[in-house]
């Protein structure tokens, strides 16, 4: 009798980071030398692999992997190595030279017409692409909302409120069969891809891990909390006109019922949910900390930043 | 007889963009067609370019030049 799985399959490793994190993991060896981060691609496959592999003991493991692990003290200092290379590489990459109201204003503005993911998939997306683009989305996707939960302890009142509110409702309002992770989970299998939690993550492109462990990082750390806040308004902000862009991608090429429901009930969520963000969640925790103004701005900044990266990586594979 | 909420239904109004109204709600059109939302909030489109009113699409937003930003979905 095999023992009861209890999470997904630790992935192979992309270099010597990655696998001292994941050998460590396995109980087959010491960890790696947190000095080793230092001299890493900030944003490459090998950081940000052993990265996502050390915060994914938060969320829920990996099969095999004793759980007390996601607190031992060794491997929480590599991670902090790796986190602090990476934060240090995008604080200088997504500088923030704007007030947070120019910023948001800037998120606000819809161009008429764009060259992204979305334009590139409602317009001559096939079923291939989409099947690439949800195989990567499904690292956040099947987590969604994940992440944002744990800014809640560190947010009061009118932020607090909102902020649950909007979770709430990404949760499924009470309703399994509504969390939106579950909804993705439904156009996964449209697409004719594995459902299981974590089951692409050997083919997660460097950039779709950089940005689920951006979330991680700002979700962690309390001292990143208006950052996290920011990423969060960005990518709700954002996502409404996208999501009608790639709702029309499935139905164009027939995805499927699910496929589709998936972003059309994200167009009408999300229309509600940045209004929230912006007036309650922003708002209000600018009331009680007025000093995070630029850290909610920098979340905002790193955010487009990682998404630009990821859109750029699907496009060029997509047009080799 | 009038109706006797525990508390009256809290309605926002902002600069622009959607009503914002504390859902369940149900709204009629001028066609008799039924639209329901039991989210927490609802936001109900006001400038009429919604592609899927009454509900706010973010259809109101000013545009800019042609150029590209991230997109995501959450």
């Amino acid at each position: 009798m095999s023992p009861r799985r209890t999470g997904p399959s630790l992935p192979r490793p992309r270099g010597v980071l990655s696998a001292g994190v994941i050998g460590y993991l396995r109980d087959d060896g010491a960890p790696p030398d947190p000095g080793a981060a230092g001299g890493a691609d900030p944003y490459g496959d090998d950081l940000q692999l052993a990265l996502y592999v050390c915060y994914e003991l938060h969320y829920r493991g990996f099969d095999g992997v004793r759980p007390e692990l996601e607190w031992d003290p060794p491997l929480l200092a590599v991670r902090a190595a790796l986190e602090e290379r990476f934060l240090t590489a995008l604080r200088h990459d997504a500088p923030v030279t704007a007030s947070l109201d120019d910023v948001l204003d800037g998120l606000l503005l819809e161009p008429v017409r764009g060259s992204g993911v979305s334009w590139f998939l409602e317009d001559r997306g096939e079923l291939r692409h989409l099947r690439d683009y949800a195989m990567q989305r499904s690292l956040y996707h099947l987590k969604e909302a994940d992440p944002h939960a744990w800014v809640l302890p560190r947010l009061h009142g009118r932020a607090k409120a909102g902020m649950a509110a909007i979770e709430y409702d990404e949760f499924g309002a009470g309703r399994a069969d509504r969390v939106h992770a579950q909804l993705f989970a439904g156009l996964m299998a449209d697409l004719g891809l594995d459902t299981a939690y974590g089951r692409y993550l050997d083919e997660g492109s460097a950039p779709m891990l950089t940005l689920v462990n951006q979330m991680s990082l700002f979700g962690l750390h309390r001292r990143l909390r208006g950052a996290l806040v920011g990423h969060f308004a960005a990518v709700e902000i954002t996502s409404s006109p996208a999501s009608r862009r790639l709702a029309h991608a499935m139905k164009r090429t027939g995805a499927g019922p699910a496929a589709e429901y998936f972003y059309t009930e994200h167009v009408e969520a999300d229309a509600v949910h940045e209004q929230v963000v912006r007036r309650d969640v922003i708002g209000g925790l600018l009331d009680d900390e007025p000093g995070l103004a630029a850290d909610i701005a920098f979340g905002i900044i790193a955010t487009s930043f990682l998404e630009d990266r990821l859109g750029e990586r699907l496009l060029a594979d997509w047009r080799a | 007889m009038p109706n006797k909420p525990e508390r009256p239904c809290r309605i926002t109004l902002g600069d622009d963009g959607p009503l914002l109204v504390e859902g369940p709600v149900e709204i009629t059109g001028p066609d008799g067609s039924v639209a329901v939302s039991d989210r927490f909030v609802v936001a109900v489109c006001m400038c009429r370019r919604s592609r899927m009113y009454p509900w706010c699409d973010t259809s109101h937003r000013r545009r800019a030049r042609p150029g590209e930003r991230h997109d995501t979905a959450d």
